[in-house]
Parts: C-alpha cells; structure tokens; sequence
C-alpha cells in the first residue's frame, strides 16, 4: 500500500467522522498552544528582568577601595599596610582598558545646604557627566554636570527632586544660587525621581562636579568607581582589567575590590530558566492527557470500524497492513493537532505582546519543538494500542457482525 | 484446485466444545459452480472461512493449487487471498465513507497498485456488473442489488481464481438476488470457480454441483449434468 493511499485513506476516514475528528484535533492543539504560550510568558518575563537589569546597569562594574578578602595570618598582619586611595587619576586611568566604555567616579560626603534661610544636611555626591548615561538617569529640569576634565572644580550643582522642594517650595531653582558647606553653587538641573539605590534615596542628594565635592571634604579619595563595560560578554575582562590597572598604579598592591551585578542577574536567569522548565512540564500534562484522549477515540474507531477491519482482511491486508493504517490516523491526528496549537499558540503570543506591549513573547525553538514532539510522539505511543488491537481482530468474527 | 482433506474445526463455547466441521473431504475444480447448502449449524460457513483462508483448519490439509496453504504465515496467507480468493457477503461490507468506485479499488490500494493502473480496472468491472453510472455514488444511495454487485465488483477485481459468497442473497428481496445470481453466473462463465453458501435452495439449486452439509459433515454432493 502506496504512503499516499495510506494518507489518502486516513483523510477518508477523518472526514467519515467530523466531530471526532475535531475534537481530537483541539485536545492536542490546547496542550500544544499551551506548552508554546506558557513557555513564550516565562521567556518573556526573563527577558523582561534581564533588561530591567540592564536598563539599571547589568554590565557596571563597581570599584571599591580596599579589600574585602580576609588576608588570613600571614607577615601581611604585621606590616602596617594603608590602602592607598582611589583617585581621580586611577579612575581615568581604567578608560585605557579596550572593555570599558565609560566611568564615573564617586565620591559622597554629608554637607549643610543652605537657600536663604533654609538649610539641611543632605548627602553630597560628585561625580562627573558620565554619571547619568552609566545609571540611566532623568533629568527633570536644566542639564546634568558639564563634561570636560574631571579635576575642574566648577561651582555648579544638580538637586535631587526632594533637596528642590524642600529649599526652593514652589519656586524656580534653575539659575539660582545655593550654597554648599563654605561654598556657593549655582544649580543647574534638577533630577526626576530616581528612588533608592546603592542604599541612600536618590531624591534626596545633590550632586557635584568630583573635584568640587574633593574641595568640600577636603579629600582626594573616592568612595566608588563606577565602570560601564562594552558588554555584558566583556564583564570578567574588563574586571581583570580594572584589577591590573589599579595594581599597575598602586605599587603591585591589588587594594581594591571589583563587584558586579552579574552574580544577581545569574541567579535570576537561573529562577527564569526553573520557572520556564516547570510551566512546560506542566503544559505537557495536558498533551499526554490528549494522548490518551487520542488512544480513546481511537479504540473507538476500532470497535466502530470492526466490519471494515474484517473487510480489509478479507481483501488481503496483513495484520502489519492494518496496524500501519490505524497508527498512520493517529500519527495524522496529533500532527495536525501540533500544527493548529502551533497556530493558535503563534496567534496567543501575538495576542499577549499586544496586550502587554512591554514584554516580548517569544516562546523558545526547544519549547515549540519538545511541544510537536510530544504531540505526535503520545499519538503514536497511544495509537499503538488501538491499533494493535484492529490488527489482531480475528476476520470471522469481525465479519460478522453488521 | 482446491483440495480440502480431513479439515477438522473446533469452538469453545461457554464449557461446551462444537464441532463444527468434522473430518471434511472437498475437491473444487477450476471454474466449478458448487452451492453449498444446509441448516443452520451445520458448518457450511465454517467451511467456506477455511477455503477462504481468514480461519485456520484445527487438523487436516488444504491444498490450494497443489501447495499447502494451512502452513502458511500470516502475511502469505493474506497475499494469497488478495491474488486468489474474492468474497462476497450477505451484508455487503461495503465501507460506508467511499463510492462504489472508492470501494471496488480497495483491494488495488492495498496490493500497493499505482493510481493510473487502478482507474481502468475499475471502470471495467463497474461496468461488468452493469455499475458504471453508479460509480461515484455512496453505499446508502444504492439500492440492496446494486451494492451487493458492488461487493461482487470488488471481489473480483484481481481477478481471483475463486469466488466465495456467503449468502449473496440473504440479505436482498427476490428480483434483486435474481439479478445478483446473474451477476454472480457471468462470473462462472468467464471461468472463475464459484462457491456459494445459501440457506435459499432456489439460489443453491441453480449450481451444477450441491453439497449438502449436517453437524459438521458433507451429507450429499451431486452434480447435475444439465445445463440449467
């Protein structure tokens, strides 16, 4: 028997019994819609947290002074070792290395800020332009700090939203001048709200050129170095890096501690990856559940067809005949039952990214192709059985009945 | 052609054995017309299943064209019956989904028969029994006769060297199964051997040769010299 009277056969025989045929054909298309939509969501709410990391920095590494390793007990305990400070010098200085695209030093320190009558102490931050781009900041108003060479000390300064409400009211801050421990500044920028981060609220800092903050606390360390790499691929180069560059500087001594939010982001993919796996199997359930709704209806058929069984017999089809055409239908069936899931599935996903424009779904190639796989192959698994059953039907009695 | 020696066959049923065929001896010649006959009980059909090949004698021989058939496996046994053996049923086991001309090409599409081979195949034995017109109509848009020369269509369209009926005209009123028999003697005519199981002695008297069969055994075989 040709490949396509078998298949020509088999379309016969779905046509012969509509409604069977459709009901089956959406028992597999559900569970294959639901491994691809339900997959696509935990892919897209990977991808979504992956970009919000990155949107926060995912390829920021961020310099430390000193180190955070215990030494252990060694002569080092004995030898009176001062972690030299970070500088201006040593943060330009990482620019040299072909893995970082930008950086920002950091420093902070706590300053009375006064408008007229009003003053508070707020933290002051300094740092240089760069600053913005690295943590993707707003600005509400005005500019951010004026780029140019890091040691210039201009006297301008950029006031967190709440810092601007608590001094200026309802007043316009742009242009006027604050002054800053022993110092006058003019502001000019205001920051949108930015909300906690590195542990202080970002509502309520203002923000200096580097060297003028250095002049307000009379110090030439900084707190931090923050270090945008070209990449996240060029993460664990740039730290090495960043490592070689500040012992370069710092007489052989690696004072310094480099962290990143790889480790974080890590663990998230891993929770993602979890949570995609589990929403799959959980998905797939309902595809062994329509294999054996496919086994159902096919021992069904069996029964239903017993007299054409016999028939076939009669007409010279051996048993691997008759078990070859019943596994064909089944294999049909769920096939087809993939191939409308995967329609729907595909329409789901375009349904969803319309609903939620922010989150991308596509579901994964493995999830879409485990899916098929396990349409057709518990259609085939459960096909056996009925089919091995029409194979073995004794003709006579087949025959006799009506 | 067909020699049928000692054929023994035995069913179980409930505790009870029966005995349906009890040490049968039946030689068919090529082209024989042979109307088997008989109560109900009395092993005819059995009969027929065996020289059909879709049942397996418990003891005996059968030899089919000088070879031994009954120690064939399965799938020999089926070739055999797709190339030699045509049947035709009292209820006609046409399948209800396909046309006339989709069912008298079944036994084509499973000899694995290419499309083109197939179609003039079965316009000639449409027409042969007098179906060409009805060639693209279902089962339950023809009348008892014509389905049942669709079945007989169909059993010999691989032009079989025997025909097995099992009471052709069982199932259909008086001018039909005339109609059938004609059918069915057309067949004689072109040479294939013909055998009929019927409970209707005017069917089984038209046959040259009839057998008689009782509790499993031949009571009376005779051939009638007579043209009918």
């Amino acid at each position: 028997m040709k490949l396509r009277d078998i298949v020509s056969f088999s379309f016969g025989a779905f046509r012969g019994n509509r409604v069977r045929t459709a009901l089956v054909l959406v028992a597999t298309a559900i569970g294959v819609a639901a491994v691809v939509i339900l997959t696509a969501l935990g892919e897209g709410a990977r991808t979504y947290v992956t970009s919000e990391f990155a949107s926060l920095g995912s390829n920021l590494l961020i310099v430390l002074p000193g180190r955070s390793e215990t030494a252990g007990a060694g002569p080092a305990m004995f030898v009176a070792e001062t972690p030299r400070d970070l500088t201006i010098e040593d943060a330009q200085a990482l620019l040299r290395s072909p893995h970082v695209n930008r950086i920002a030093p950091l420093n902070v320190g706590s300053v009375p800020v006064s408008f007229r009558q009003r003053d508070r102490d707020v933290p002051v931050l300094g740092t240089t332009s760069e600053w913005i781009e690295i943590r993707h900041w707003t600005m509400d108003q005005g500019v951010f700090l004026p780029a140019g060479d890091p040691t210039t000390a201009n006297a301008v300064a950029v006031l967190g939203a709440k810092v601007r409400d608590e001094l200026f009211g309802s007043e316009p801050a742009l242009g006027e001048w604050i002054r800053l421990g022993d110092r006058r500044f003019r502001v000019i920028g205001i920051l949108s709200g930015q909300g906690q981060s590195i542990g202080m609220s970002m509502d309520e800092v203002v923000m200096v050129p580097v060297a003028s903050a250095q002049l307000l606390f009379n110090s030439a360390s900084l707190f931090r170095i923050f270090v945008e790499t070209r990449s996240r691929d060029d993460m664990p180069e740039a730290k090495q890096d960043v490592i070689n560059t500040i012992r370069a500087r710092h007489q052989g001594e690696e004072d310094v501690t480099v962290i990143s939010q790889d480790a974080v982001l890590a663990t998230f993919d891993k929770i993602f990856d979890a949570l995609t796996y589990t929403v799959a199997a959980i998905a797939s359930i309902s595809l062994v559940v329509s294999g054996i709704l496919i086994m159902n209806v096919m021992l069904v058929v069996v029964s239903q067809r017993t007299a054409e069984i016999g028939l076939l017999k009669a007409l010279g089809a051996p048993r691997v005949q008759i078990l070859r055409l019943f596994l064909a239908e089944a294999l049909l069936l769920s096939l087809f039952g993939a191939v409308v899931g995967l329609s729907i599935g595909a329409i789901g996903c375009i349904g969803l990214g319309q609903a939620f424009p922010a989150l991308s779904f596509e579901p994964p190639a493995w999830a879409v192709a485990a899916a098929c796989f396990v349409a057709i192959g518990t259609g085939l698994l459960f096909g056996v059985l009925p089919a091995r059953r029409a194979a073995r039907l004794d003709p006579v009695q087949a025959l006799s009945r009506r | 052609m067909i020699e049928l020696t000692r054929i023994e066959r035995n069913f179980k049923v409930g505790d009870q054995w029966v005995h349906a065929l009890r040490g049968v001896d039946l030689n068919i010649a090529r082209g024989e017309y042979v109307s088997i006959m008989g109560p109900s009980g009395s092993g005819k059909s059995t009969l027929l299943h065996i020289v059909g090949l879709l049942d397996r004698p418990d003891a005996g021989q059968y030899r089919l064209d000088g070879k031994d058939v009954t120690t064939l496996d399965e799938v020999e046994q089926a070739r055999v019956r797709r190339e030699k053996i045509g049947f035709v049923f009292q209820f006609f086991h046409l399948i209800p989904r396909l046309t006339a001309a989709e069912n008298v090409e079944l036994p084509l599409i499973l000899a694995g028969l290419e499309p083109e081979e197939r179609k003039p195949r079965v316009d000639r034995v449409l027409h042969a029994v007098g179906l060409e017109d009805r060639a693209h109509h279902r089962p339950d848009q023809l009348s008892g006769g014509q389905r049942q020369r669709v079945a007989i269509a169909r059993a010999t369209i691989m032009e079989p060297a025997v025909l097995l009926a099992d009471e052709p005209t069982g199932n259909l009123d008086r001018a039909s199964g005339t109609e059938v028999i004609g059918v069915i003697e057309s067949l004689v005519e072109r040479g294939i051997a013909v055998v009929v199981v019927t409970h209707d002695p005017f069917v089984g008297d038209r046959a040259r040769r009839q057998i008689r069969m009782e509790d499993g055994l031949i009571v009376s075989d005779t051939s009638s010299t007579a043209a009918r």
